[in-house]
């Protein structure tokens, strides 16, 4: 009854042990050497390029703006930038009426002009004819009523040098971080060969993607804006920083002036944050091994 | 017996130099993979210290360099990321994955300006 176990058996057996042992070393080769690379998430905290550390409060207090009269720019970046600052700032934004910066600038260079003139007239009816300091020559270029370009605003750019001004600005909000600048939003269009992705579908009807390259029309925006940072306490100017952004669709397609506006603001947001507040980048690396 | 004469010399000045630097290389990758295990949980400054020791253990170890930028990089070292990736990248020129470590790097760098480092 219980005769010897057939050789076949035994033969299975031992393969199968053999087999074990081979798939143990197998498995044991595997974990050692595992994968060579890793993916990993990892967050760069980027230091913020200003030192805040002295004000409590910020006053986004406008923009010289121009471009597009489809959007208010000043009123927008205003907004945008103080919801940004409240949510992802240490700092206390301080809720005031958007400064109509662009009127402000123009009654400084009447008022500028009108004291150089009164000076001239003044030289000479005293029969002094030097009068050097207040020539006409020395009169505040003036300033363009719209702002179609760069150009136009160049001019506006001594309003953010007149310390006086901010520091009389900075006492009666009690002595804030001022940010100010200038945004230009314009209209832009452009037209040549881009290459884009097209579907393919051969005899098979198998689906590939290969690049062509195609004449067309675009049209879109370009956002400049240069954010200017004042010390509230001085007047002076900290820091300044300009940009330029620009997206561009299909003639064909009609895309709102604001959507476009808050399109490229958001690309920008993270630069103007970081001058202010530490950021954390997110992203991925590899690691070795 | 006098052409094998030669080998059995160059082999006896030869051959501690390199068990050594095989050891060397052993122990790095060892330091290397637990500096990876305990990154991959988040303990970033434990990974610092073992990737710091593995490239005093191996100089020569590019992988170790790599890692090594990639936690500094994580921590907000920024200078002390830079100068990893950089001795990363002598040592391995064409290490695909290297490249775009450092690439990403300096992307981030350019976009935030004079971001300062907190070294």
């Amino acid at each position: 009854m219980t005769g010897p176990v057939p050789p076949k058996t035994r033969i299975s057996r031992a393969t199968r042990l053999r087999l074990g042992v081979l798939a143990a070393i197998g498995a044991a080769t595997l974990v050692a050497c595992g994968p060579d690379t890793f993916e990993i998430p990892i967050e760069t905290p980027i230091r913020p390029k200003l030192d805040v550390s002295a004000f409590q409060r910020v006053l986004i207090a406008g923009f010289v703006a121009g471009g597009s009269e489809d959007l208010d720019t000043n009123q927008e970046t205003v907004r945008l930038l103080r919801s940004q600052l409240r949510n992802k700032s240490s700092l206390k934004v301080i809720d005031a009426d958007v400064m109509p910066l662009l009127d402000i600038a123009q009654d400084q260079n009447r008022t500028a002009n009108g004291n150089a003139a009164e000076e001239v007239a003044v030289s000479a009816s005293v029969g002094n004819g030097s009068g050097a300091g207040a020539s006409p020559a020395n009169q505040a270029l003036p300033l363009p009523q719209r702002i179609k370009d760069e150009k136009d605003l160049e001019p506006y750019e001594r309003l953010f040098a007149n310390v006086s001004y901010w520091k009389r600005i900075g006492e009666e909000y009690q002595n804030p971080l001022i940010v100010t600048g200038t945004v230009l939003f314009t209209p832009h269009s452009s037209a040549g060969f881009v290459q884009r992705d097209q579907e393919v579908f051969d005899q098979l009807g198998r689906r590939s993607v290969r690049p062509v390259r195609t004449y067309m029309e675009r049209k879109g925006f370009v956002l400049r804006p240069k954010f200017v940072f004042i010390d509230g306490r001085t007047g002076a100017t900290m820091y300044s920083e300009s940009y330029r952004e620009e997206i561009l669709y299909n003639a064909q397609q009609n895309t709102p002036a604001l959507s476009s506006y808050f399109e490229l603001m958001d690309r920008l947001v993270p630069n103007f944050l970081s001058a202010l507040s530490s950021q954390k980048i997110k992203g991925t690396r590899i690691l070795l091994k | 017996m006098s052409r094998g004469l030669p080998v059995l010399i160059v082999l006896a000045v030869l051959g501690p130099a390199s068990l050594a630097a095989a050891d060397a290389r052993s122990d790095a990758k060892s330091q290397v993979a637990f500096g990876i295990s305990v990154a991959q949980r988040g303990l970033w400054r434990e990974a610092i210290y073992r990737w710091e020791k593995a490239v005093e253990l191996d100089p020569s170890y590019a992988a170790a360099f790599n890692d090594l930028a990639i936690a500094y990089e994580h921590e907000g070292l920024l200078d002390k990321a830079r100068k990893s990736y950089e001795k990363a990248v002598e040592l391995e020129p064409n290490n695909a994955e290297i490249r775009q470590n450092f690439e990403l790097f300096k992307e981030i760098n350019d976009r935030t300006g004079s971001a300062k480092d907190k070294n």
